[in-house]
């Protein structure tokens, strides 16, 4: 039995295969196309070809606990997702725009403050922000920035349009799947991608290596660079083992830094070894026991006066998380066009602040039929999905609303688009995100596509790894 | 190559010589005990001092000695002694899996493989179902370990402190069986000494070295000949004359080496003049303890030159 697309029923929704019409889409034609001439065992044969592949590359991705091995804990769908370059053009600017904009506003929040005076964003949401941090103000970062990697969630709603969801600023991951998804389908379809042009995305080692480098504070001599993890039991350890082995830098934890005459260094066995740029995955309020959280066995003390005297460049900057906030998400487009005298190209989801007290009568009011979300949190915790939630906890949220009403905002429930997905029950539509991500330094560069997140159970729309998604590859095409 | 990542690899090869060696001893005093009859008075409790714990009896109050469990549990899987056996094989699995970066991947896999089945197999040990058969096995499986990585990993800095830790461990580990028989003779009874022969054969036993000890000194088992080949032979890989070479090519092989191997020099010279004419159990005893401050100096000097280096060195 051969996939037929007509009986393939995406629904309402907007579906990246196939259009309104019941037709492949353009630039997925190639695709659809070539999965219509697979009858069902072949495509199983597919799938199975394809965990055996991570499995094999996984060796080294493999987290062994007390003798289980979680073999990859995120599952991984055969069929990509596909974009077609003309539209990936406009979001690829989209999302350099907000980037930009993003900068001038973190690096306004620790200077001059002029948004704030001129009224475009409240000062005391700023200073609210638990991300923010005093110790940071008055630094001035490289090229004026603060947030170099970047990983926005954008979203596309029923009538086509792709909103971003959020901006993830602090530590962004999941660079590494998307990477290794594309050496796992490019073994599985080898003729599409000789048939069609997909754009390439394996040079971002390359590309994130070539931006740390452009933060090197000491000029004429190659840069020492090293990823700052906070460990093994971290759940991303592997990306930091893996995008340190790929730029070929050292992978490094806060005991191996030390501060000295505000020069930050690394322990060698041939002696205290200069440190350039840090690209850090320990969390900003975790960095330096010295300047930030006193508590913190992660943190190199004297890190942030290294930074703040410019011997040492820190990725993401410390400070960086003020504007990872669903409160400050709300401003961006005002940013966009006060920073930048630009219209925003790609738009926010509309965007209820329980912080103002009409907005959140309106959401107390509306409850069940919004997505409630914290301001600070990340990973899908903490949400109210209202028209799935019970009374009970309406109930619960209304009352954490009403106690700290600045620390959430509403938003409506956005039917995400579907994407065929290898089920039980044969190809069947599953919603999806996608997060791109974005590099800013001396140059800005984006990820052709990114990372495609997929609902894996029917109908869901929690796309996130902790909460039983899985990922595909993403196909910029044309 | 950072500090941190040379000190788990250094430390990770020191535990699992431990965990070998530990085995064996353990195995070869288990069977000393069976030839040794009751009237000497020795028990678990006198070999003790040798894996550095105190001397002491056993927590049940019962001081008959065919109660040796608490102690061969205390040996073997307590994990509140830091010398236990299952002790050292999960201190050589953490730091195996926090540099599994670095290693060959079998080798991970060999030692979280290994610990696991310590970990099922030990308690049965402890009392006597089929101890002799886990020992071994554990024996085996470190050997198969060290194979391992000498044979497929590659012989740079990596290797070097791995090499630094096994040998190190190992010559400690050497001090401290020849230190039994010493303890033995001093500590038990005037029957020991009747046994004087099958006790320095345990120590042969203990070591692995009863056989090459039989090719090359051809001459009957005597303590000072004993001696004399576990501390100055250069070919056999236990003897302490060895694995002080090792460790001396090791460091020849490491960067920014000066500091230790003028540290190893007062280390050969200490070895050089513990020439036994008679095997005195107790001018042994004392010889060895400063061999071991030695040893213990040595690495002292290898820890501040790399593995924790600060502001200022």
């Amino acid at each position: 039995m051969k996939i037929n697309w007509s009986r393939y029923q995406p629904g309402r929704q907007h579906d990246e295969m196939l259009g309104a019409d019941g037709l492949l889409r353009e630039a997925a034609r190639g695709l659809g196309d070539y999965l219509a001439s697979l009858d069902a065992r072949q495509l199983r044969a597919r799938q199975q070809a394809a965990e055996r592949s991570i499995v094999e590359m996984g060796v080294s991705f493999t987290v062994y606990s007390e003798g289980q091995n979680i073999d990859r804990a995120w599952p991984f769908d055969i069929i990509p997702r596909v974009l077609a370059a003309r539209e990936w053009a406009r979001i690829e600017q989209g999302l350099a725009q907000r980037l930009r904009a993003l900068n001038c506003f973190i690096g306004d929040v620790y200077g001059a403050r002029c948004a704030m005076r001129d009224g475009i964003v409240p000062a005391d949401l700023v200073e609210s922000s638990g991300n923010y941090l005093p110790a940071c103000a008055g630094a001035t970062p490289p090229f004026g920035v603060w947030a170099h990697i970047c990983g926005s969630d954008l979203v596309r709603g029923a009538d086509g349009t792709v909103y971003v969801l959020e901006d993830n600023l602090r530590v962004p991951s999941g660079v590494a799947y998307m990477l290794e998804n594309r050496i796992v389908t490019k073994q599985i379809f080898p003729e599409l991608f000789a048939r069609q042009p997909i754009r390439p995305v394996d040079d971002y080692p390359s590309a994130l290596f070539d931006m740390l480098t452009s933060l090197a504070p000491r000029r004429g001599e190659p840069p020492e660079v090293v990823v700052l993890t906070p460990g093994i039991y971290n759940s991303a350890y592997f990306e930091h083992a893996w995008l340190a082995q790929r730029m070929g830098v050292e992978l490094v934890e806060g005991a191996d830094l030390v501060v000295d005459d505000d020069v930050v260094y690394m322990r060698t066995i041939e002696g205290l070894s200069r440190v350039d740029v840090i690209y850090s995955r320990v969390n900003a309020e975790f960095l330096d026991p010295e300047a930030l959280r006193h508590d913190s066995l992660l943190g190199v003390p004297g890190l942030v006066r290294a930074w703040r005297a410019g011997n040492v460049a820190l990725a993401n900057a410390p400070g960086t998380g003020v504007a990872d906030d669903k409160v400050v998400y709300a401003y961006v487009p005002e940013m966009i066009r006060y920073y930048l005298a630009e219209e925003p190209i790609l738009p926010n989801v509309p965007t209820w602040l329980c912080s103002r007290p009409g907005e959140l009568a309106h959401v107390l009011e509306h409850i069940d039929e919004l997505v409630i979300k914290p301001a600070n949190e990340s990973g899908g915790y903490g949400i109210l999905i209202g028209p799935q939630a019970s009374r009970r906890e309406c109930a619960r949220f209304r009352e954490l609303l009403r106690a700290n009403p600045r620390n959430y905002v509403a938003q409506p429930v956005i039917s995400l688009s579907t994407v065929p997905t290898v089920t039980g029950r044969g190809i069947e539509p599953r919603h999806v995100d996608l997060r791109p991500f974005i590099l800013q330094g001396r140059e800005l560069y984006v990820t052709p596509g990114g990372l495609t997140r997929v609902a894996l159970r029917r109908g869901s729309l929690v796309v996130n790894s902790s909460q039983g998604g899985g990922s595909k590859d993403t196909w910029v095409v044309g | 190559m950072l500090s941190r990542v040379a000190e788990r690899l250094y430390w990770m090869a020191r535990y699992l010589e431990r965990a070998e060696n530990t085995a064996r001893l353990v195995g070869v005093y288990d069977s000393l005990l069976l030839d040794l009859p009751r009237s000497t008075g020795l028990g678990w409790q006198d070999i003790l001092p040798v894996f550095g714990s105190p001397a002491r009896r056993a927590t049940t109050g019962d001081s008959a000695p065919a109660d040796d469990a608490p102690f061969l549990r205390f040996l073997l899987e307590d994990p509140d002694n830091p010398g236990s056996l299952l002790s050292s094989l999960s201190m050589a699995r953490e730091n195996a899996r926090t540099t599994r970066d670095i290693l060959p991947s079998e080798a991970w896999r060999s030692v979280n493989e290994l610990t696991l089945h310590a970990r099922a197999r030990l308690p049965a040990a402890a009392v006597q179902q089929g101890r002799d058969q886990t020992l071994r096995d554990i024996v085996a499986r470190c050997q198969h370990l060290s194979g391992l990585l000498a044979g497929t990993m590659s012989h740079g800095p990596a290797y070097q402190f791995i090499r630094l830790g096994h040998n190190l461990e190992r010559a400690d580990m050497t001090t401290r069986t020849i230190d039994m028989a010493a303890t033995l003779l001093l500590g038990g009874r005037a029957e020991v000494k009747q046994y004087d022969n099958t006790l320095w054969m345990a120590v042969l036993r203990g070591l692995s070295a009863y056989q090459m000890y039989r090719q090359y000194v051809r001459r009957r088992i005597r303590a000072e000949d004993v001696i004399g080949y576990l501390l100055h032979d250069a070919l056999f890989p236990r003897a302490i004359q060895h694995c002080l070479n090792e460790i001396g090519r090791a460091l020849d092989e490491l960067p920014v080496n000066q500091a230790p191997r003028a540290r190893l020099v007062p280390v050969l010279e200490r070895l050089d003049g513990m020439v036994m004419p008679e095997a005195d159990p107790a001018l042994l005893n004392r010889r060895l303890d400063e061999l071991q401050r030695e040893l213990a100096g040595l690495h002292e000097v290898i820890r501040q030159n790399w593995l924790a280096p600060g502001p200022g060195t």
